[in-house]
């Protein structure tokens, strides 16, 4: 359910509102009427992706079911930087879980709600450790009972909130507190950790989509599709973290961008098994463009040694490009 | 007191509490960087932000805005080269926006619809002169009268409009345009004397407070042509102005002209709509480094106009001209080869260029400048105190659009002379460089072109050759505009905060940062698409 560009105005519809553009062809989050489900006073970094993702993706499922809305959350940065009691930033009903089992909890807020007759609709949220490590087992139950679950994972590539320890999202070469840029392999291994977006599917489960911050109308026209949708849905979305990345703070959409742009990071959707569309590379770039401006791949550029692994990385990158039909030279976008 | 268990006795608080905007070393800042189209024009004009309006199909407003600056869109969208289109940084993305033709047709409008400009509320009293009714001195007029100030405009010509009307031909500027434009400045009170030529500038200045030297250059430079029997040679500013007379100049069959400017060119062209069969233009150097413009040319071209280069005219006699191949040197310098070439031909016009007339100042010592024409300090003043001077007149790039811009500045000087002030240029804004934008999010978007009459029908007579944009084309043209460095309310910054640290203040009203919150992450700034954003260091 990808949205339909208006190529018309200055700028398209790549930006988040314009003055030019109709009320319904402007984004949720240009709405001075938004949600804000996430408010501000939360202490993530600056620049934080994930406090960003949440934003965007909660303030569209809350436009999506009119406001009916509650919302289980995994520990991880965003539960941690979001709550310290007695403060909560969340401006919708909100449900800590332990570290592994929001996918549980966000089913017996579904059941909940379905035995007292309520319309309520639930999300769950994680991290990537919580969603693809140590949560990934009520996930699984989750999607194979099909429960009325929307599902975010906010995928940092680690764990965030503890100091940067690899998880199985963690992508191959990055230095993490746990796999560090020493010895003859610098950074985490490849051919380890699991693509859960591709797992889900298998699930046979009626909507999966990954999405990043870097699109914003891409990540709302799918949360608006899943919510239109009952039983479980899985949205993973990219959110660079400054801190854990090595990143300018400002540099946090840009970094996302240039992870759709070469192609690291397939941006696509589908459901009941099959991907049924993908959002298309505008200017392919090669991974250098990506990987130098992160502290996390530093290692690979410090002298000639890093090519073959940059090469690799490429590899993947390409592989995915193949895969998913990435590049589409007619297509205008 | 009620009591509650423990852990529950603080009632929830909102993080709003928590004023993480003390976290902040820098903030965002909305700047209004200068756009390089409005840096490039040498009118002053605010491009950007007439497109701003237009993009809404405020035409009204951008034409209110438009000519804050400069009073004859019409005709500039016409004859304008238009530097603002070389600089637009759009031109680095696909191509430049057609601002000319916008400008156009907004003038156009104003036309058809009859907009005046307000009148000034009050009057000073104090009254200007102006020599001059070419584009310099009517650009000075509006610029006065709305100032409140009495305008007296001499021309020496019949008809006011200086070069844009004896210079520039129909086809290119038809007269209607012209004579609406001038109209609608003159609608302000301001005073036109024709057919008064100005001998003596000290006596004329009798009676005015000020006074503004608009006299362009008249005087066709003249190069030795050595001729015998019946050569029949002309020069283009002569021929040009007969245009505007009761009966076309009499060219013959075969032209020749002698020259490499726009003058050459329009001539050219001029003589072909009189019926010569041949049109060749004769330039001693190779056709990149002619003055004309490149779109002249092809026009010119396209119209059967033909071309010599790195040739020189030697003789005329009976028909025939003789002509000697040139040379570059390695310095680009032309260099005689002696090789001679004959060509038929009626008549020669020179398009050598114009000399200014000075004969009015010439009983005022140092009024003339070293590099030819008036001198003018940076305030467009002369050596005598309350005389200005512009345009063609001084040593300066000739153009309608220099004319025009002298003619503000000087206006803007005058009314400070007047007050017995000196006017400050207020500061310029930083310019708004390409590197500044982030061009992600502009989709493409090709430029739309002007219509042309068609070649055949162009030599028939002296329609207009270049057509306007209509209602659709130039509202999407204007939507072109990438609106560099001045914020055009796409909502991103309100959108990419992380910590809602922006706060929408309404349509046309832009936004404003919640420093409580912002903790200077310098997102807003990087994914601006404009460049309107700067990031500036906390004061610690
Ligand atoms: C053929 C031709 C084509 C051109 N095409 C273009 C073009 O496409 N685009 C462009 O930007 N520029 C063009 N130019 C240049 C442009 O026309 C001039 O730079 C511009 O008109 C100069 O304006 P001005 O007001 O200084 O002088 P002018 O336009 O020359 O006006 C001077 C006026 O002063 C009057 N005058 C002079 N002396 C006296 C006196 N002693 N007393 C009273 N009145 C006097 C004259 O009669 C005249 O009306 C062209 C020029 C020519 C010759
Ligand atoms: C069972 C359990 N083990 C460990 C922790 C400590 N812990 C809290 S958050 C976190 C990491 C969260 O990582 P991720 O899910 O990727 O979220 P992020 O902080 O990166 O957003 C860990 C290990 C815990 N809270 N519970
Ligand atoms: S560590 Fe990363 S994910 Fe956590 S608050 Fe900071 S930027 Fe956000
Ligand atoms: S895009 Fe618009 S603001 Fe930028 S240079 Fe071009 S016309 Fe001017
Ligand atoms: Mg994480």
């Amino acid at each position: 359910m990808g949205y339909t560009p208006v190529k018309f105005y200055q700028t398209g519809t790549h930006t988040i509102g314009n003055r030019l553009l109709p009320a319904d062809a402007r984004t949720v989050q240009s709405d001075d009427d938004r949600a804000n489900a996430l408010s501000c006073g939360h202490r993530a970094c600056q620049g934080c992706g994930e406090a960003l993702g949440a934003r965007y993706a909660v303030d569209a499922a809350m436009r999506a079911v009119g406001g009916d809305l509650v919302a289980a959350n995994a520990t991880g940065c965003l539960e941690v930087f979001s709550t310290p009691y007695p403060e909560t930033s969340w401006q919708i009903p909100w449900i800590h879980s332990l570290f592994g089992n929001a996918p549980a909890i966000a089913t017996g807020l579904a059941a909940a709600m379905k035995a007292k007759g309520k319309a309520t609709r639930v999300i769950a949220q994680g991290g990537d450790g919580g969603t693809t490590d140590i949560g990934f087992g009520c996930l699984s139950g989750m999607f194979e009972r099909n429960d009325d679950v929307l599902y975010i994972c906010y995928d940092n590539e680690a764990y965030m909130n503890t100091g940067v320890q690899r998880s199985s999202a963690t992508p191959p070469a990055a230095r993490t507190a746990t796999t560090p840029a020493l010895g003859a392999a610098p950074g985490n291994v490849f051919g380890q950790g699991k693509d859960v977006p591709r797992i889900a599917l298998a699930h046979e489960i009626p909507y999966v989509a990954t999405a990043t911050v870097a699109n914003l109308r891409d990540l709302e026209a799918k949360v608006t599709h899943a919510m239109s949708l009952h039983g479980a849905r899985y949205i993973h979305v990219l959110v660079p973290c400054p801190l854990g990345w090595g990143t300018a703070s400002h540099d946090t959409i840009k970094i996302a961008r240039l992870a759709v742009e070469t192609g690291l990071f397939p941006v696509f959707e589908g459901g009941n098994g099959d991907v049924t569309g993908v959002l298309k590379i505008r200017a392919k770039r090669p991974v250098e463009e990506y990987l130098k401006p992160q502290k996390r791949f530093a290692h690979l550029f410090k002298d000639a040694t890093g090519a073959a692994t940059i090469a690799r990385l490429q590899a993947i990158a390409d592989r995915n490009i193949a895969r998913y039909g990435l590049i589409d030279p007619a297509a205008e976008v | 007191m009620e009591h509650k268990p423990f852990a529950i006795t603080l009632d929830v608080g909102s993080s709003r509490a928590n004023h993480t905007g003390s976290w902040r070393s820098e903030r965002p800042v909305y700047a209004d960087h200068l756009p390089p189209c409005n840096a490039a024009c040498p009118a002053g004009e605010d491009i950007q932000g007439w497109l701003y309006f237009a993009e809404e199909g405020r035409y009204r407003e951008a034409f209110d805005s438009l000519t804050v600056n400069n009073p004859m869109p019409a005709v500039m969208g016409r004859v304008c080269y238009h530097p603002c289109e070389t600089a637009c940084n759009r031109g680095k993305l696909d191509s430049a926006v057609g601002i000319n033709a916008v400008e156009r047709f907004l003038g156009d409008e104003a036309i058809r619809q009859n907009w005046r400009f307000a009148k000034p509320s009050t009057q000073t009293g104090k009254r200007v002169l102006i020599v001059g009714a070419g584009p310099s001195g009517l650009s000075a007029a509006y610029h006065l009268a709305r100032r409140g100030h009495a305008v007296t405009i001499r021309d020496a010509g019949p008809m006011p409009g200086g070069m844009m009307r004896f210079g520039i031909p129909k086809y290119r500027l038809p007269r209607d345009v012209l004579d609406a434009e001038i109209a609608r400045i003159l609608d302000l009170g301001v005073t036109m004397e024709l057919n008064t030529k100005v001998d003596d500038i000290k006596a004329a200045m009798q009676g005015f407070d000020a006074a503004f030297l608009a006299i362009g250059a008249q005087l066709a430079k003249r190069a030795y042509v050595p001729a015998g029997e019946g050569a029949r040679i002309l020069d283009a500013v002569s021929v040009l102005r007969s245009m505007e007379g009761a009966e076309a100049p009499k060219l013959g069959r075969r032209v020749v002209v002698y020259g490499g400017g726009n003058t050459a060119i329009d001539v050219a062209r001029t003589a072909r709509r009189l019926g010569a069969e041949e049109a060749l233009i004769v330039y001693r150097r190779t056709r990149d480094r002619m003055p004309a413009h490149d779109f002249e040319v092809e026009e010119a071209v396209d119209e059967g106009v033909m071309l010599k280069w790195l040739s020189t005219i030697k003789h005329m006699e009976d028909g025939k001209i003789t002509v000697e191949r040139m040379q570059l040197d390695d310095k680009g310098f032309p260099q005689p080869t002696g090789t001679l070439e004959t060509l038929e031909a009626d008549s020669l016009i020179l398009a050598l260029g114009q000399d200014v007339d000075l004969g009015l100042i010439k009983d005022v010592p140092g009024l003339v400048s070293e590099r030819g024409g008036i001198d003018v300090d940076p305030g467009m003043m002369t050596k005598l105190p309350g005389l200005f001077a512009g345009g063609d007149a001084v040593p300066a790039e000739r153009t309608v659009t220099v004319a025009m811009g002298h003619g503000k500045k000087a206006a803007a000087n005058i009314d400070a002379w007047l007050r017995g002030q000196i006017f400050e240029q207020p500061a310029k804004h930083t310019e708004a460089a390409f590197e500044k934008l982030n061009t992600w999010y502009y989709t493409d978007a090709p430029h739309q072109v002007r219509a042309k009459l068609d070649a055949a029908r162009r030599v028939d007579g002296f329609a207009e050759v270049v057509q306007g944009l209509d209602a659709d084309t130039a509202l999407f043209e204007a939507r072109r505009c990438l609106s560099c460095g001045n914020c055009f309310e796409c909502d991103n910054c309100y959108g990419v905060c992380p910590d809602n640290a922006i706060i929408k203040l309404g349509a046309g009203n832009r936004y404003r940062i919640d420093t409580d919150f912002c903790k200077g992450c310098g997102l807003c700034a990087a994914e601006c698409p404009c460049g309107a954003i700067d990031m500036v260091p906390e004061q610690i």
